[in-house]
């Protein structure tokens, strides 16, 4: 692969790049899916090509082709070149970027079986037992499971020196349970929505998940929510399961964070950022129990956000972002660490594919574990709700109010959980709502979700991302607003 | 097989391909297959984006992909598989992954056998000057965008992207559809230090885009919105600009589908034939429509019908797959997904009966009530009442005594779309509308009352 990449590299700097970098991506994936009983999808697909990024007069250019031949390599590299030109003639300032030293590595993320191996009927065998073992509860009227799996290798060369090959194979995979009576469609998932969980492992994680043995509680809680009482409007305490927290972390602390927000790179789609620059070391984001890292290393766990090297070249680090509940750190790349005098990126860049151009990411962002079990926090906790598992989510776009309903609830009333609730919602101010945690649970209650269809920029890319945490409990919430009578 | 592709830095009309070169292509998968059937999807895209931020273009890309995907058919079972490689190796392997695949798994009893050839309807969606856009052209609109706010005191920031697709399908019965199509698209925020405003549009013809009048559409929002008042939580009449619209009624797309109907997770469950919405609300889907794009077949290959989906406020009419239809004793549509998949169809081209009231005579008619120009992050609450939930953005108005009074701060919505489309007062004339949450429709601007409102944020 590095004849391709060297053949991109040398013909960018020939066309006048200052700077080059380009990626060579081999990508695979596999999706099996049923439905009520019956198989769904059952595809795969191989994707293969190159990205060529370069600087030429000041402005970046970007280039990708599925051609990989000398000649197309050749023109693409040319095209991204003469793309850069155009940039330039809008041009404010030469892009500058933060040093970075040169890497040449080979990584490989672990897993014990590769799920490309795993025969196609052991997976639909899984499936299918799940399916049944949902459909036999009488009242659910869809049941849905489903597998995915990734293998992706890149070859990333820059002008710079570095020549990297990583390769990484994730895996997912979950359940659903559908139940329609009367005018209400309910619905519960396992072991999270989004199509459950996801990590930077291979078919060890379908296995760990027994999705079998979970399949009727998931089928059962569907169709007991029909009779569960509505969730209260109100303002109180709230606890947060480990799943829907890393979406809350992911929304008001993940997103905010990104300094391409913050610079106003991302105002036409995305959004911007309340983060501005001057809250950075000031800003009060959370309680004094809130810590939050962004740690792309793979001692952090196998997250989705994990890898060795971003598609920047730039070595995987652990940033805190929210130290003792303050504001202590962005997700950077090497132009927007330049442009607020960071020695360094942060190393963040990733791109969906071949085909589209990094752009800062979340890696892993997770809270640091607390003290509680989930027992002695509700045990704990006089009148709360216990919410689980996403439903719907919502934030502005400076990641200021959001809104998030989940699947199930249950009240707690004098330290026990007691009837299961509906339609459970709450919203808040992203401040306001980190500032009123007052309880996380350990390590052993800490799970490194993984969130695999995060949306952003222009063309829109999906990427997964990795959140740990654990259940949190917090106070004086809004609650219910959702379905408020007006 | 050589693909007969030029030259990557070419111009996107130069790197699709012919109906020749299409069908040499399938019939090299064809030799290489031994299923009872078989059958070709071929994806060419060819797109370039301009992305500028801050008064200045900061991201510029260019990507040109094909990709074969094949799908095979084995005894009642089939897969699909999918390679962007074309040598004949690469087309070797890739029907073999799809007959492994296929031969693995159960047996299906209502696998339908392919499709033979169909006719189309003939729409025109390739426009010679689109595909010919080069990075300069987006370059200098992009920079007369930028120097309108720097003359404003404003900062602009928004995409302008041009380019080909292709899509062609081809079958071992017979049948081979071909569709191209260009597409360009324009899209800008103007921002002040609290306010801002918001201006998109899309075209298969570049030249219908017109980059600096919607930028001076944005300003002039941004400009409006300026030291935005807090309103309170509550029901609003609002007017509703068609992006907002269609972002809305968007999510309904798959509601009428039969096979959401028969996995009775659509809004519209036990209330087909009745009248779940205002008598002016009349909504078809029409892929032959003028402001409509995309191909006048299905990934079945069967021809897409103009659908009367909701007539006067009474859903009547749903779209099928071929295996919906055959369940449901009904013909099918042209809407269906790519096989194998498990959720059937979907209506794609959404168009909605306008009306003759303009925004301006909307605004005018409305003692007091909220203009907005966009919503940003919708999603569903409720499947079943489609209560949806998101936030106002980029142009939020309110108007007090037919006039805009000024800018508000951004309002949280919780809203059932049934019941908004029962509370339509006005409609204008639909258009082509472009946001960012559902893909582009044709929807009229709308006066609705009773609009929830639910929370207000800090902008």
């Amino acid at each position: 692969m590095w004849d391709l990449s060297s053949c991109a590299l040398s013909t960018a700097r020939l066309r006048g790049a200052t700077y080059a970098d380009a990626r060579v991506m081999d990508v695979r994936h596999r999706d099996v899916s049923t439905k009520n009983g019956e198989v769904g999808t059952v595809a795969e697909s191989v994707s293969y090509g190159i990205g060529i990024r370069v600087i030429a007069n000041g402005a970046w250019g970007f280039a990708a082709t599925d051609r990989l031949t000398r000649a197309g390599i050749q023109a693409c590299a040319a095209q991204a070149v003469a793309i850069a030109k155009a940039s330039a003639l809008t041009k404010r300032a030469d892009v500058v970027m933060a040093p970075e030293q040169p890497f040449v590595d080979s990584w490989q993320s672990p897993f014990l079986k590769d799920p490309f191996e795993i025969p196609i009927e052991s997976q639909l065998d899984l499936l299918l037992s799940a399916d049944a073992e949902m459909r036999r509860v009488k009242g659910v009227t869809l049941a849905e499971t489903g597998m995915s799996f990734r293998k992706l290798d890149v070859w990333f060369a820059s002008s710079i020196g570095s020549r990297i090959h990583q390769r990484k194979v994730s895996s997912g995979c979950g359940i659903v349970a559908t139940s329609f009576r009367g005018s209400e469609i309910q619905k519960r998932s396992y072991p999270s929505s989004f199509g459950g969980q996801h990590a930077l492992q291979g078919y060890e994680l379908v296995e760990s998940l027994e999705i079998v043995r979970h399949a009727p509680r998931v089928a059962e809680e569907a169709v007991a929510l029909h009779g569960a009482a509505q969730c209260p409007e109100s303002t109180g305490t709230i606890i947060l399961d480990g799943s829907q927290l890393g979406l809350q972390i992911h929304e008001s602390i993940g997103h905010p964070i990104e300094l391409d927000r913050v610079l106003g790179q991302e105002a036409n789609f995305a959004g911007m950022s309340f983060l501005t620059l001057e809250k950075l070391g000031k800003l009060r984001y959370g309680s004094e129990i809130v810590n939050v890292v962004a740690d792309a290393r793979l001692e952090h766990g196998p997250g989705l956000g994990t890898f060795a090297y971003d598609d920047e070249g730039v070595s995987a680090q652990c940033t805190d972002i929210i130290k003792d509940g303050l504001f202590t750190g962005y997700l950077s790349n090497r132009e927007t660490a330049a442009a607020i005098g960071l020695a360094r990126s942060s190393g963040t860049m990733r791109a969906e594919s071949w085909n589209r151009l990094p752009i800062i990411r979340m890696t892993n962002i997770s809270i640091l574990p607390g003290q509680w079990s989930p027992g002695d926090l509700v045990a704990d906790t006089d009148d709360g709700i216990w919410m689980e598992t996403n439903r719907s989510w919502s934030i502005d776009d400076r990641r200021y109010h959001f809104q998030f309903s989940t699947e199930i609830g249950w009240e707690i009333k004098g330290g026990k959980k007691t009837r299961m609730l509906k339609n459970p919602s709450y919203s808040g101010i992203t401040t306001e709502f980190w500032n009123s945690c007052d309880a996380i649970c350990s390590r052993k209650h800490w799970t490194l979700w993984g969130t695999p269809n995060c949306g952003k920029g222009q063309p829109q890319q999906t990427m997964g991302t990795g959140h740990g945490a654990a259940p949190a409990r917090f106070r004086n919430v809004k609650i219910g607003s959702a379905f408020s009578e007006l | 097989m050589t693909r007969a592709r030029i030259h990557a830095s070419r111009p996107a009309a130069e790197q699709l391909l012919s109906d020749a070169e299409l069908r040499r292509l399938a019939e090299a998968v064809f030799r290489a297959s031994d299923a009872d059937e078989t059958e070709v999807h071929i994806d060419v895209v060819s797109d370039a984006l301009t992305r500028f931020a801050n008064n200045s273009i900061h991201q510029n890309v260019a990507e040109q992909n094909l990709t074969v995907s094949v799908r095979t058919v084995y005894d009642g079972r089939t897969a699909r598989a999918t390679t962007n490689r074309t040598d004949a190796d690469s087309l070797r392997q890739v029907v073999n992954a799809s007959a492994s695949l296929a031969r693995s798994q159960p047996k299906n009893p209502r696998l339908l056998p392919m499709p033979g050839p169909q006719k189309y309807a003939r729409v025109h969606r390739f426009v010679g000057r689109t595909a010919q856009a080069s990075p300069a052209d987006r370059a200098r609109a992009v920079r007369g965008v930028c120097e309108l706010a720097a003359k404003r005191d404003q900062t602009a920031a928004g995409i302008f992207t041009t380019g080909a697709m292709q899509f062609a399908m081809a079958n071992s019965r017979g049948l081979f559809a071909a569709y191209r199509q260009t597409r360009a698209e324009f899209s800008v925020t103007m921002l002040e230090s609290d306010s801002s405003g918001w201006a998109k549009a899309n075209s298969p013809d570049v030249s219908a885009l017109e980059p600096l009048a919607l930028a001076v559409r944005a300003s002039e929002k941004a400009e409006r919105s300026r030291q935005p008042h807090e309103l309170l939580p509550g029901r609003y009449t609002v007017i509703l600009e068609p992006a907002a619209v269609l972002d809305l009624v968007g999510f309904l797309f798959y509601d009428f589908a039969a096979t959401a109907i028969r996995d009775q997770r659509s809004c519209f469950n036990r209330r087909m034939g009745k009248r779940v919405l205002g008598r002016n609300i009349t909504i078809w889907d029409d892929v032959t429509h003028p402001l409509q794009t995309g191909a006048p077949f299905d990934g079945e290959g069967i021809p897409r019908q103009k659908v009367l989906l909701v007539d006067r406020g009474i859903p009547e009419n749903l779209v099928y797959s071929r295996a919906a239809a055959k369940e449901m004793r009904k013909r099918p549509t042209g809407h269906g997904f790519a096989l194998p998949n498990e959720y059937g169809e979907a209506s794609m081209n959404l168009v909605f009966a306008g009306g003759k009231s303009s925004v301006d005579e909307m605004i005018a008619s409305t003692d007091r009530g909220l203009l907005v120009t966009r919503l940003w992050y919708i999603r569903e609450v409720d499947p079943y009442e489609k209560v949806l939930t998101g936030m106002t953005r980029d142009g939020t108005f309110l108007i007090e005594n037919g006039r805009i009074a000024g800018g508000i701060r951004n309002f949280r919505f919780n809203q059932s779309v049934l019941e908004m489309l029962s509370n339509v007062e006005a409609l204008g004339p639909a258009v082509r509308a472009a946001g960012e949450e559902a893909f582009e429709m044709v929807v009229p601007p709308m006066k609705v009352r009773d609009f929830r409102f639910t929370e207000v944020t800090k902008f």
